[in-house]
């Protein structure tokens, strides 16, 4: 398909209008979004009226922006302002946000075209994207497999080229394992990088909202379009951000990579070799590579699995069916609040809101909660000591590649393994991407992930791109 | 709740109703089928979080968040807020530009 890149130019300098991008993309969508299920929302008419706007921009000589015309898929947690944002919850039905989360005006002010909100995980908690209230969205490259999740919806989509760029959030790898599993590029920028104003709340330490695309150049685009300080998130970060699309093409050579075996070995053989293949080309662009262990990332999953369902059973709390959502009545205030989230919460929010409140109760707060935090400080003194000797770390995204829908729904356990590789540095705060890197044995998609240090997005990405560059031939292609 | 003393140190046993308690706590009606079920699932996480629990971290300290935070503060100026009524049309019940809840005492008013 078109880049986003190619598309902005060609709208840009008049070749193309912003109209007729979109409503292509809308037909796609009507064509194709039936079987996949990728959309809970279509917008046409809001995308059709910004289309003109930019068409109207450019007809008058004025900067259209570097998105210029380009549709963009939006997962169904972040804020639109007079549109449903259902978070995959029957408890939100029908909510209509009365404001734009922040990355929602960035987009706007670069040119791009919201084309609809993504199916997800309820409230972004799951992998596979089959915990939705509305219906599993399907894998474009084999509709009989989950596309990973929480962020399913936006990677499906841009995965069957419904739009070029999909925006997802990550928590404890929702942006990259959906990535791998469909094929796509999936980025979890820094902590604090991306405003998370507007985006609805799962575990306020560890959310990030980062770029789907098909190629490093259009992550690298979208993202230094999402970067940037926001007084709304007290958590933003006020540092001003190097623009990375500019050095995307810097290659390889002098850095040093650190091929880490706990992301690697206890992955399907298929993939490992893949990460092996990866490793070996960038050693042949220039890149220094050496193994590298980092043992403490064996308890990453554990401590994630305390962390998010504990933020999460205090985020979840405000559903309690007296601002906004859904309410069920009861004779009193607290019948109405328990009605109300039993039946607006699904089994998996319900699964983790149980175990963060129990993880948080009295008695166990210590043992669990505050050990899992000192887990976190163990995980991150780890990743400053390996990045002592390496730029980037790389490893597998997930452990195999996409696996059959109902696989693993009535096992949590089995599901939360899928996360294994991505949690160290949503724990850490650091910047992670996954790249397409050719396919398992099963013929699907197999992603290969860059980390980073803190801030080190425009390194992350450059490296991303060899691996880009030297992937072989396949469905990620 | 309390500890398996027969088990690896942090490991519980979670129990049936240490699951309702958490459940009342978190404002959810479980079946019982549902108690049994979550039951058996929560315990098979709490199982694999034994390796955290029982590790001695006691020189480390918990980090909560991946920066460091500090207060964000701005000049004590009036500005726009979101508009009232649009927020208060989302509200599942309204009187008086106010929230209406059921009663919330045990006795009727």
């Amino acid at each position: 398909m078109t880049t986003a890149l190619t598309l902005a130019a060609q709208v840009r300098s008049g070749q193309r209008s912003a109209r007729e991008v979109v409503e292509e993309a809308l037909t796609a969508v009507a064509a194709g979004d039936t079987e996949l299920n990728a959309f809970l929302t279509v917008l046409g008419d809001e995308a059709r009226a910004q289309a003109d706007a930019v068409d109207a921009a450019v007809a008058a000589g004025r900067d259209p922006g570097p998105l210029a015309g380009v549709p963009v898929a939006l997962k169904d947690n972040l804020c639109l302002r007079g549109s449903p944002t259902t978070c995959g919850s029957k408890i939100l039905e029908g909510w209509r946000p009365p404001y734009d989360a922040t990355v929602v005006g960035s987009l706007r002010r670069a040119g791009a075209i919201a084309i609809g909100k993504t199916n997800m995980d309820e409230f972004a908690m799951g992998s596979s994207t089959e915990n939705s209230a509305y219906g599993p969205t399907r894998n474009p490259r084999h509709t009989g497999k989950v596309p990973g999740g929480s962020s399913g919806g936006s990677a499906a989509a841009v995965a069957a080229g419904f739009a070029p760029l999909g925006l997802g959030s990550d928590t404890g790898g929702s942006i990259r394992q959906p990535a791998a599993l469909c094929g796509v590029v999936g980025m979890k920028p820094t902590y604090g990088r991306v405003s998370r104003y507007g985006l609805v709340a799962f575990a306020s330490s560890l959310d990030q909202i980062g770029p789907f695309a098909t190629t490093v150049e259009d992550a690298a685009l979208l993202f230094d379009v999402l970067a940037g300080y926001d007084p709304l998130d007290s958590t933003s970060l006020p540092s001003i951000p190097e623009p990375t699309l500019a050095s995307v093409h810097g290659g390889a050579d002098g850095i040093r990579v650190g091929l880490c075996r706990d992301l690697v070995d206890g992955c399907a053989p298929d993939v490992v070799a893949r990460v092996q293949q990866a490793a070996e080309a960038l050693a042949g662009a220039g890149a220094t590579v050496e193994e590298i262990s980092v043992p403490e990332f064996a308890y990453g999953l554990s401590a994630y699995y305390l962390i998010a369902p504990a933020e999460a059973s205090s985020n979840l709390a405000r559903y309690d069916g007296v601002r906004y959502g859904l309410r069920v009545d009861g004779e009193d205030v607290a019948a109405m609040n328990t009605a109300t989230r039993t039946a607006g919460f699904g089994a998996e929010v319900k699964r983790r809101v149980m175990l963060g409140t129990y993880a948080l109760s009295a008695g166990y707060y210590d043992a669990y909660y505050a050990q899992a935090q000192r887990v976190r400080t163990l995980v991150m003194q780890a990743f400053d000591r390996a990045y002592e000797s390496v730029d980037v770390l790389l490893g597998a995204t997930a452990p195999t590649t996409a696996f059959d829908l109902g696989a693993k729904v009535d096992d949590p356990m089995a599901m939360y393994m899928n996360d294994v590789c991505t949690i160290p540095s949503n724990l850490s705060g650091h910047p992670a991407i996954s790249v397409p890197f050719g396919t398992g044995d099963d013929g699907l998609p197999v992603g290969v992930q860059v980390m980073a240090p803190a801030l080190g997005e425009a390194t992350l990405l450059r490296l991303a791109r060899v691996v880009e560059a030297h992937a072989p031939q396949g469905a990620g292609s | 709740m309390s500890p398996d003393d027969e088990s690896a140190p942090g490991r519980v046993t979670l129990s049936p109703d240490d699951v309702r308690h958490v459940a009342r706590l978190a404002r959810l009606d479980l079946s019982d089928d549902e108690v049994e079920l979550f039951t058996a699932q929560l315990r098979t996480v709490l199982d694999h979080a034994a390796d955290v629990a029982a590790l001695d971290l006691a020189h480390l300290e918990p980090s909560s968040h991946p920066i460091a935070l500090h207060n964000v503060l701005r000049p004590d100026e009036p500005r726009p807020s979101l508009d009232r009524d649009e927020v208060l049309a989302v509200a599942p019940d309204v009187e008086d530009h106010q929230f209406r809840v059921p009663r919330i005492g045990g006795e009727a008013p």
